[in-house]
């Protein structure tokens, strides 16, 4: 059969749409954002007319899929990891109603930061909530799990996390398509109950989703995923989560490797097998990519295990994604011969884009803020992040989605002044609103800048949820309306910008400056 | 057969486009295949690599470890450099000369030029002038891919066809200038290799 050539965002895309979804959610955020941009492109998605609209932000399409879930049909909702903080309360609360129609929650984590602020593990998460997960480790298995996923999420009437990391997210291969299931028909919970969790409910259900963990564990006992290859040499068991199995083969000749390895691919980790390995080889060298959740798991607090080793007893380094030099070390295995970087290589970082319209909204603040000093500009998740560097040194924060306006407020009720809040449209609509909201209804004394570029532009160019709304939101809320300015960042607007924000500093109580125009890839091209 | 190549670039070179057409001409050759991407921040005129990965066999990884990549394919000459760990002794190192300036603290050119002659198997020279003479400026890409086009497992023919499906939407003459490019491309390594 012809192979389609996937990125693993695309394969875990097209394998939920052959698995029969009717629902995509997600929030746009690297590295997984091309889940949603796969299915909303696709044909048979279209025809299908799959939902595939991007949410506000994570915890309204955790919820939104959930809904989706109560009604008998299947879902998928995306986000990146630090979006899962932001759907915890949902994700961590479907583990007790459970779900209905089958439901994945794909989450995308970003070991090493590449375009992110930290590198949690989402598999943490899972463990907290007791949701079973599957991690794939090659684009094919990204695709195959959907559908085992959907099956076990209704045989257990569960959610399931299908955690994935960079590499895979952004690494094309080969996959086969399987067969295309038909989308569930509407079906409401049998148990009229089930996502109802008032405590007398939830402590049943509580009881209960702790008495089907064994169960979870049997299911990756014998699942297709988790393979155990058995050797005579004992010396050492590995086990390699995930895509480290991938960087572990590399090392040996056509992926013989001379010590037995346990590949886990889908958690809870198979009791059965971890007990053999661990009762049979002398060593054992956990790989997972991320943080050493299995590691501690098997080490246990008092560190009884010493033969386990990893990234805890430093075989491994702690932090940072994984590769086969890093593998190829800790297996004692001579280093390959590399070059040294030559010392005439500058570093590169990424900045604003020639003609961006965050460059003069920065040009601007900066004039305006020139005779208070430095340390008064509270920004956000962006594009306009890169503000921070050289030549604008524009910013002084960045934390989380929506932290911009929030943080501006408790640093002026601690008496900074003047105190402004940076954030972008697609932002404002993730989470900027409700901050907006305590700024308005605490009378504070903020400047809150939303950089309108009419576009989600880091993560790609998705739609905002909050364009040609902007004004009437702020309004709602409750800002003055002589105080919802709005200003065009050119060049020959400067001087005219400067002053309208001056002016607004001045002012004492919430003033909102929209400073709109498109973001330079978008002109010309947005319908 | 494989090969391992890092394309290396900044963000909006188009070497992903680079990487479309190699994959589309693997797979449509019957190989194995795997290519990393950068996507997200770095897109925004930072450094960008693909690790692009062709066999016949199956293939692990989807990082080339460290001193085994068969060729660095650059389209910008400082760029090149960056990933000089990951290439072998034995491996191409093929860059455009015409260094992209989005930075205050570029090292002198000269200095630049050194260091790739100094790597054995190079092929350096200026692709944006050759694109500009075909009269078609965005095109460096597709030069810079026909000058690697004698060393990447792939028959050129099947590179040529990837080069209808990336740019085939785009309309006849965007296909047969980068055709060009691509043959111009090919020649001038071909030149250099003598």
């Amino acid at each position: 059969m012809k192979k389609l050539l996937l990125l693993g965002d695309e394969a875990i895309a097209q394998g939920a749409l052959d698995a029969g979804i009717s629902g995509f959610y997600g929030y746009p955020g690297t590295p997984s954002t091309e889940i949603g941009e796969y299915v909303q492109k696709n044909s048979e998605a279209i025809e299908r007319d799959v939902h595939r609209i991007w949410a506000s932000n994570e915890k309204t399409a955790m919820e939104a899929a959930l809904g989706m879930s109560y009604a008998g049909k299947r879902s998928i909702v995306t986000m990146k990891h630090v979006g899962l903080n932001v759907a915890a309360d949902p994700f961590v609360n479907s583990a007790l109603t459970g779900a209905n129609g089958g439901l994945i929650v794909a989450v995308a984590d970003d070991p090493s930061m590449h375009s992110s602020q930290n590198e949690q593990d989402s598999r943490f998460f899972a463990k907290f909530a007791m949701i079973p997960t599957f991690e794939p480790s090659n684009q094919q298995e990204a695709y195959d799990m959907q559908s085992h996923a959907f099956e076990l999420s209704e045989k257990y009437k569960l959610p399931i996390l299908l955690r994935i990391t960079t590499r895979l997210s952004h690494s094309r291969a080969g996959v086969v398509r399987k067969k295309v299931l038909k989308e569930n028909e509407l079906e409401l919970p049998k148990d009229p109950n089930q996502f109802m969790l008032l405590p007398a409910f939830s402590r049943k259900k509580y009881k209960h989703h702790l008495s089907i963990q064994k169960d979870l564990e049997k299911e990756s006992e014998v699942s297709i995923f988790n393979k155990y290859f058995d050797t005579e040499d004992k010396s050492l068991g590995i086990i390699a989560c995930g895509l480290s199995y991938n960087y572990l083969m590399e090392n040996f000749e056509d992926g013989k490797c001379p010590f037995p390895v346990l590949k886990i691919c889908q958690y809870p980790i198979p009791r059965k097998q971890v007990a053999k390995i661990m009762s049979e080889c002398d060593k054992i060298l956990v790989l997972e990519e991320g943080m050493p959740v299995v590691e501690e798991m098997l080490r246990g607090f008092l560190n009884i295990e010493e033969k386990v080793i990893g990234r805890l007893d430093g075989t491994l380094p702690r932090d940072g994604e994984l590769n086969p030099a890093i593998i190829r070390k800790s297996l004692g295995l001579e280093e390959l011969k590399s070059l040294p970087i030559p010392d005439v290589v500058a570093g590169r970082p990424p900045a604003l884009c020639k003609g961006c319209p965050h460059i003069n909204t920065y040009l601007a603040l900066n004039r305006s803020l020139e005779k208070y000093g430095k340390g008064h500009v509270f920004s956000d998740i962006g594009c306009y992040t890169l503000g921070f560097l050289p030549p604008f040194n524009a910013i002084n924060t960045c934390v989380d989605m929506g932290a911009s306006f929030t943080m501006a407020m408790g640093a002026s009720d601690a008496g900074l002044f003047p105190a402004v809040g940076v954030i972008g449209d697609g932002t404002f609509g993730h989470s900027g609103l409700t901050g907006l909201l305590d700024s308005v209804v605490q009378k504070s004394n903020v400047v809150l800048i939303i950089l309108d570029n009419d576009i989600t532009a880091m993560t790609g160019m998705q739609d905002s949820t909050v364009t040609n709304r902007i004004e009437d939101i702020c309004k709602g809320i409750g800002v003055a309306e002589e105080h919802i300015r709005v200003i065009t960042p050119l060049p020959n607007k400067e001087d005219e910008n400067v002053k309208i924000l001056e002016e607004e500093i001045l002012y004492t109580g919430v003033s909102v400056v929209i400073s709109r125009r498109p973001c330079i890839h978008i002109v010309g091209k947005k319908k | 057969m494989k090969k391992d190549i890092i394309l290396a670039g900044v963000g909006g070179q188009g070497i992903l486009t680079i990487a479309t057409i190699i994959g589309y001409a693997a797979v449509e050759s019957g190989l194995y295949l795997k290519q990393a991407e950068v996507h997200g921040m770095s897109q925004r005129g930072g450094d960008v690599q693909s690790h692009l990965r062709i066999s016949d066999k199956e293939i692990f990884s989807d990082l080339i470890p460290l001193g085994c990549a068969d060729m660095i394919l650059s389209v910008e000459p400082m760029e090149s450099l960056r990933y000089i760990p990951y290439l072998s002794e034995k491996g191409w190192l093929i860059t455009n000369t015409e260094p992209y300036l989005n930075i205050p603290n570029y090292p002198e050119l000269e200095k630049v030029k050194e260091e790739i002659n100094s790597i054995k198997n190079n092929i350096a020279f200026n692709a944006n002038n050759i694109a500009k003479e075909l009269g078609n400026s965005r095109a460096l890409n597709i030069v810079m891919l026909g000058a690697a086009s004698f060393s990447l497992g792939i028959s050129y023919e099947k590179l040529e066809e990837g080069i209808r499906f990336v740019f085939g939407r785009k309309g006849e003459t965007v296909v047969e200038s980068n055709l060009k490019a691509l043959k111009t491309g090919k020649e001038i390594a071909e030149k250099q290799t003598l």
